[in-house]
């Protein structure tokens, strides 16, 4: 086991290097400068620009460049933003806690009411109840998040009066409510899906038969027989999702005004913040590269025949 | 819902009308009905699925709507009178006619706008798709394929680019662009999505290499190439397809939410995902400027995602 999680966290620094080294090429080596960003439609001299692309290092070749900031990243320091001249750790110490609230808000209604309803369906396949869950998901799959998101907006905010239209208050869990629902609604409908299918299928399963002729109590059978079993899948793709959704909220921060990585992220983009966007990147990315060993972990204890030497 | 339905009117279909079948028996002699090929078996599946039907028949709506719009509205999508506010209402009887779901913030016919629109979203999902599609099939085969180090250094750069998340990945490429045309949209989202079709095709070119009919090639002496492009690659395809059918739609909403976002297509290019976000300043009072184009988005996406899910039950010899 010990052995294994090493072997994962080495394997993951040469895919960490890489998804950071394309995130910085295609931030610097592409079109678009932070500098002139600066000025605006203004006239500059070109010579000012000059000296203050020489001051921050940005006239170096790209991939002397990308040593620096990695340099930089081990030792803590994220690089500071052109334009603000604020310290990126800052805006990510900001930003982050929101959107990671935000995030497991959406994760946590994405499992209970995903799961639930996967459950509800899965037991009895093919009744309306069934047949009604899967329609549903089929539609909530085929709604871009903007197009869910201002559809509650309109009627939450503007017909019904209930919230506000954009969130006020970034710290507070009620105002969160709608983003979240909107946000994990994509995930909610795969895994209502995968939870149905993976329990249909196993209720045919000869251990299942096993339970029920042993005379078990029926929460006992679903609980622990079923549903450990029907997990698996499910708890793959959640493991996945954890990282779309932190980028999902790009879109779901956008519609609610919610001060958070989205947020900061977009903004940064369109000011070519090249510390900014590769910094905040990079953390997603190792969330995403650290649920991945997570999920593959909790396999072995979802299904005591998988052991990891 | 999907691969239940296939079954029950598979079986109808069997039990109500054996005459058909047997009719066709006859005319085409025993040999061609007894060993149907998994397309033609496909084929013979999907016929009788009502939500291939359905989906199908909504996939050619949209695809005459961006082939030919001229079909569908008199109206240009371009043409702004501010005399028609949005202020003034939807005239929802008034069927295909300009003003038939009103118009929008610069008074041009949001009826106009969706038939317009219908071009870029299917052009920008079809393409990235075919794109995906030969990128990844091409880097799974040869992965696949060869082995060894290749394969290694293949599959660490499809981890690589596995780890970035596809939205955050296309918005760093498409701000960078100061045009954004339709051509720029679908490669830069092709760059990033051919990851999952290149690990489908590995995976199943790693299963096909070790076939019979593949060792038997060889030992006839068929070069590399014939044998991965006449034995391996039409025996790997159904899963891909699989896979590029149910991936089209996402690519359509993928496309939308960037242009949403506002660093995908971008005016003068019609089409929803601007509209969408064009109509946001107006949700309060005309909220129908944003709703439309953004059903429209779903409607889309829901018809390819139905296609997907039939072809799927229809290739996958497990649902059988």
């Amino acid at each position: 086991m010990g052995r294994y999680v090493a072997r994962r966290l080495l394997q993951m620094i040469p895919v960490f290097i890489g998804s950071t080294l394309l995130i910085f090429l295609m931030m610097y080596a592409l079109p678009g400068d932070p500098v002139r960003a600066l000025m605006g439609d203004q006239a500059y001299d070109p010579a000012v620009v000059e000296s203050i692309k020489r001051d921050l290092g940005l006239d170096l070749p790209v991939w002397q460049q990308y040593l620096n900031y990695l340099g930089g990243l081990l030792q803590g320091d994220f690089g500071t933003e052109i334009a603000s001249k604020r310290p990126v750790a800052e805006i990510i110490a900001q930003a982050f806690p929101v959107t990671i609230r935000l995030t497991l808000f959406a994760f946590a209604f994405t499992v209970f009411v995903g799961i639930g309803l996967g459950v509800i369906a899965g037991l009895r396949p093919d009744s309306v109840r069934d047949r009604g869950l899967l329609t549903l998901t089929l539609v909530l799959i085929s709604m871009p998040s903007f197009v869910l998101g201002y559809l509650m907006q309109f009627f939450f905010a503007f017909q019904l009066g209930i919230t506000t239209p954009t969130v006020q208050d970034s710290e507070s869990f009620g105002d969160l409510l709608l983003p979240a629902i909107v946000l994990g609604s994509l995930s909610l409908a795969y895994v209502a899906r995968l939870t149905r299918t993976s329990m249909a299928e196993n209720l045919r399963a000869d251990y299942m038969r096993t339970a029920i002729a042993k005379g078990l109590p029926k929460h006992r059978i679903v609980g622990v027989h079923l549903m450990r079993n029907s997990l698996i899948p499910v708890v793959t793709f959640l493991g996945t999702d954890i990282g779309n959704l932190m980028t999902g909220a790009i879109v779901t921060e956008g519609i609610f005004n919610v001060q958070g990585v989205g947020d900061a992220i977009y903004e940064a983009l369109f000011r070519r913040e090249g510390a900014t966007v590769v910094g905040i990147a990079s953390l997603i990315v190792i969330v995403y590269l650290i649920t991945s060993l997570l999920v593959d972990l909790l396999y072995a204890v979802l299904d005591p025949r998988i052991r990891y030497a | 819902m999907p691969e239940k339905t296939a079954d029950t009117v598979r079986k109808t279909a069997v039990i109500d009308n054996p005459a058909p079948e047997t009719t066709a028996l006859v005319t085409e002699g025993p040999s061609a009905a007894k060993a149907r090929s998994l397309w033609s078996d496909a084929w013979h599946d999907l016929r009788r699925n009502p939500l291939f039907l359905v989906s199908a028949v909504l996939i050619l709506l949209l695809l005459t709507m961006a082939a030919v719009p001229g079909l569908f509205t008199s109206a240009s999508p371009r043409h702004a009178d501010l005399a028609n506010h949005y202020l003034q209402h939807p005239n929802w009887g008034n069927f295909f006619a300009p003003d038939w779901l009103g118009y929008d913030g610069q008074g041009r016919s949001i009826y106009a706008r969706i038939v317009y629109g219908a071009r870029a979203s299917i052009l920008v999902g079809v393409g990235v798709t075919l794109l995906v599609a030969i990128l990844g099939t091409t880097i799974g085969m040869l992965a696949g394929y060869f082995g060894g180090w290749l394969d290694s250094v293949l599959s660490r750069i499809t981890d690589v680019f596995m780890g970035i998340p596809y939205l955050l990945g296309a918005l760093v490429i498409l701000t960078s662009f100061e045009v954004r045309s339709v051509w720029v949209v679908m490669l830069a989202m092709a760059f990033l999505g051919w990851t999952q079709i290149a690990r489908v095709a590995r995976g199943s070119v790693i299963t096909i290499k070790q076939a019979d009919y593949v060792v038997a090639a060889k030992a006839l002496g068929a070069s590399t190439s014939r044998i991965l492009l006449k034995h391996i690659l039409p025996n790997a395809l159904a899963p891909i397809i699989v896979v590029a059918t149910i991936a089209l739609g996402g690519y359509i909403a993928a496309e939308a939410t960037l242009s949403f976002l506002g660093v995908g297509l971008a005016e003068p290019t019609v089409s929803w995902g601007v509209d969408v976000s064009a109509g946001r300043e107006q949700l309060r009072n005309a909220p129908y400027v944003l709703i439309i184009p953004s059903v429209m988005v779903s409607i889309t996406v829901l018809s390819f995602l139905m296609f997907g899910d039939a072809v799927r039950n229809a290739l996958d010899p497990k649902m059988r």
